[in-house]
């Protein structure tokens, strides 16, 4: 029929750009990894070093902290979006007058720039401007500076985070619902099953693939998070918001250190699938082991 | 089932729609006043727009510069994107090439991996490698284009997949069957009945792109500047000019604001990532 060569000639650009730019890159970054590179050390050569970065990798309290805060930042930024979201989602699958405004009302922060997003919460939160730190005193007496709190600053940057990225999770969400088929609710609901149940026994597990793919966009997002961060704090107080894509970015950037960065950014990348994984095996296998005839 | 109660459910919305809004309402009062007013307790009621913080931003020839790059690089990736996944879209879903789902599979995975990771090879690839006599790829807009296609192209494919799906290939095989060249088959039959989801997938994709800031930010240095760098030098650089940041600020979420209020009907379907099968 249809000649495949003529479809490999379409595939052809798209392949060649993401090898040139992706594959390509993925694969330097794995033989960094393995040589001592610093160029401006005394020695700017490339020494091969075994993994002597990856051993190296395990001592450093810096980049051990850094990747605890970012799996804090990640774990309370991505349960609270899920649980917010699929609220907003539930709530827009009724019938509401004005539904279409405050759908895209809801959708706006989503379209923002990263960079952006972080100005607008600088803009927020700076004290003697931000409408934030002013009210907490005025109404509280409370003392709310960013930029000496450590759980002040972990906090803000978990709200900015929720504030930008559950729109993401409840379009997610709502598109699943929509496509839901009505019959297992009107089952549930000739079986007498109460609300709670309903939620847990059908609403749930026909919900889960939504709920599991939104929380590894989500989770993956939040490993790599630095934009935001970076304009809100710029890392600080100290080093408390300095997550893993931050420091990396310190490491490879203003210290040269490209054999240790590559080698930190392949463990990064490689916890972050492991990650995944782990939710994946522990969320969907255990359940469906328990799934009754 | 409870009974529907419209005025609370405004309530609830319009609330909810006043704490999504606020933080961009809030930069919009600061881009609207000036350095004094500024000072003391918060107002949040704009009197006079100071409209200082605007005109300084957009008569300033460094903004200029990099508001016309952001323009140039967003417009031609979006259409670079758009057009290569259509072309790779058709091959992947019309013809029964061996290991597509494969193929497919690794184009999404071009998007999983952390910037981070891949800044460091890239600014080497830029400075070192793709040179040619005195030219680099880096500080380039065709270097940020062609990078942007690594997560663009990704996310436009798997939105377009479901679009050509919806398409039936009986239209097609009719249409071969007069005697269309593969050509006139994607621009007579696939293109108009795919251009709402070429539509989304340009604007969303034009988005991501005037949105992006590390690789911009590492990959040039003066000539290719993108406005999001821009608005990150005003932190390093002006820390205190809160007016024109703010104003700044606004100027890059416009588009982003103009592109939503287009597409919103279609958008829940865009961004989901195909999770409506699931």
């Amino acid at each position: 029929m249809r000649s495949q060569s003529v479809g490999w000639l379409f595939l052809a650009p798209t392949i060649l750009i993401l090898f040139v730019f992706g594959v390509w890159p993925f694969i330097y970054v794995m033989v960094i990894s393995f040589f001592d590179w610093n160029s401006f050390a005394a020695d700017p050569t490339m020494r091969f070093s075994g993994v002597q970065n990856y051993r190296a990798l395990v001592f450093d309290k810096g980049f051990l902290m850094a990747l605890w805060n970012t799996l804090k930042f990640g774990v309370f930024a991505v349960t609270s979006q899920v649980i917010l979201g699929y609220l907003l989602a539930q709530l827009f699958m009724k019938n509401f007058p004005l539904k279409g405004l405050f759908r895209t009302v809801h959708t706006l922060p989503l379209m923002i720039a990263p960079v952006a997003v972080g100005a607008t919460w600088r803009l927020m939160t700076v004290p003697g401007l931000g409408p934030i730190p002013y009210y907490l005193d005025k109404w509280f007496g409370y003392e709310f500076l960013i930029s000496r709190y450590v759980g002040q600053a972990f906090m803000t940057t978990v709200v900015m985070d929720i504030w930008h990225w559950t729109p993401l999770v409840t379009l997610t969400l709502l598109a699943a619902l929509s496509s839901m088929p009505k019959e297992p609710f009107e089952q549930a609901q000739i079986d007498g099953a109460n609300r709670v149940q309903t939620f847990w026994y059908v609403t749930l597990p026909m919900l889960k693939p939504a709920i599991l793919s939104a929380v590894f966009i989500r989770l993956m997002d939040a490993m790599r998070t630095v934009d935001e961060v970076w304009m809100l704090t710029g890392g600080g107080p100290g080093s408390a918001t300095r997550y893993i894509g931050l420091y990396i970015w310190r490491v490879v950037f203003p210290k040269t250190d490209y054999g240790y960065g590559s080698a930190m950014s392949l463990i990064t990348l490689y916890l972050t699938i492991v990650m995944c994984w782990l939710l994946y095996a522990g969320l969907v296998a255990r359940r469906d082991l328990k799934r009754p005839e | 089932m409870t009974r529907p109660r419209p005025l609370l459910s405004i309530l609830f919305w319009t609330v909810s729609s006043l704490v999504t809004l606020f933080p961009i309402y809030w930069m919009f009062v600061v881009s609207a006043k000036s350095r004094v007013e500024l000072f003391g307790k918060p107002n949040f009621i704009i009197t006079t727009f100071f409209s200082e913080n605007y005109i300084k931003t957009l008569t300033d020839p460094t903004f200029q510069k990099y508001m016309f790059n952001s323009i140039v690089v967003a417009t031609t990736n979006a259409a670079l994107v758009t057009t290569l996944a259509l072309f790779a879209t058709y091959a992947l879903t019309r013809y029964k090439l061996t290991g597509k789902e494969n193929i497919f599979f690794w184009t999404i995975t071009n998007r999983m991996a952390p910037p981070a990771a891949f800044l460091l090879p890239l600014f080497l690839l830029y400075t070192q490698v793709f040179v040619v006599g005195d030219w680099k790829l880096f500080d380039t807009r065709t270097g940020l284009i062609l990078l942007y296609c690594v997560f663009n192209l990704p996310f436009a494919i798997w939105t377009l997949r479901g679009v050509i799906d919806s398409i039936p290939s009986e239209l097609d095989e009719a249409a071969f069957v007069d005697g269309a060249k593969t050509w006139q088959v994607i621009w007579y039959v696939i293109l108009p009945l795919a251009k709402p989801g070429l539509a989304v997938t340009g604007i969303l994709t034009w988005v991501f792109a005037w949105n992006e800031y590390l690789f911009a930010a590492t990959l040039t240095s003066v000539h290719a500047r993108t406005i999001t760098t821009g608005l990150a030098e005003f932190v390093t650089v002006t820390g205190t000019n809160w007016g024109q940041m703010a104003a700044t600020a606004m100027l890059t979420l416009i588009p982003a604001i103009a592109f939503l209020a287009l597409v919103q009907k279609h958008i829940v379907a865009g961004l989901t990532f195909g999770a409506v099968k699931g």
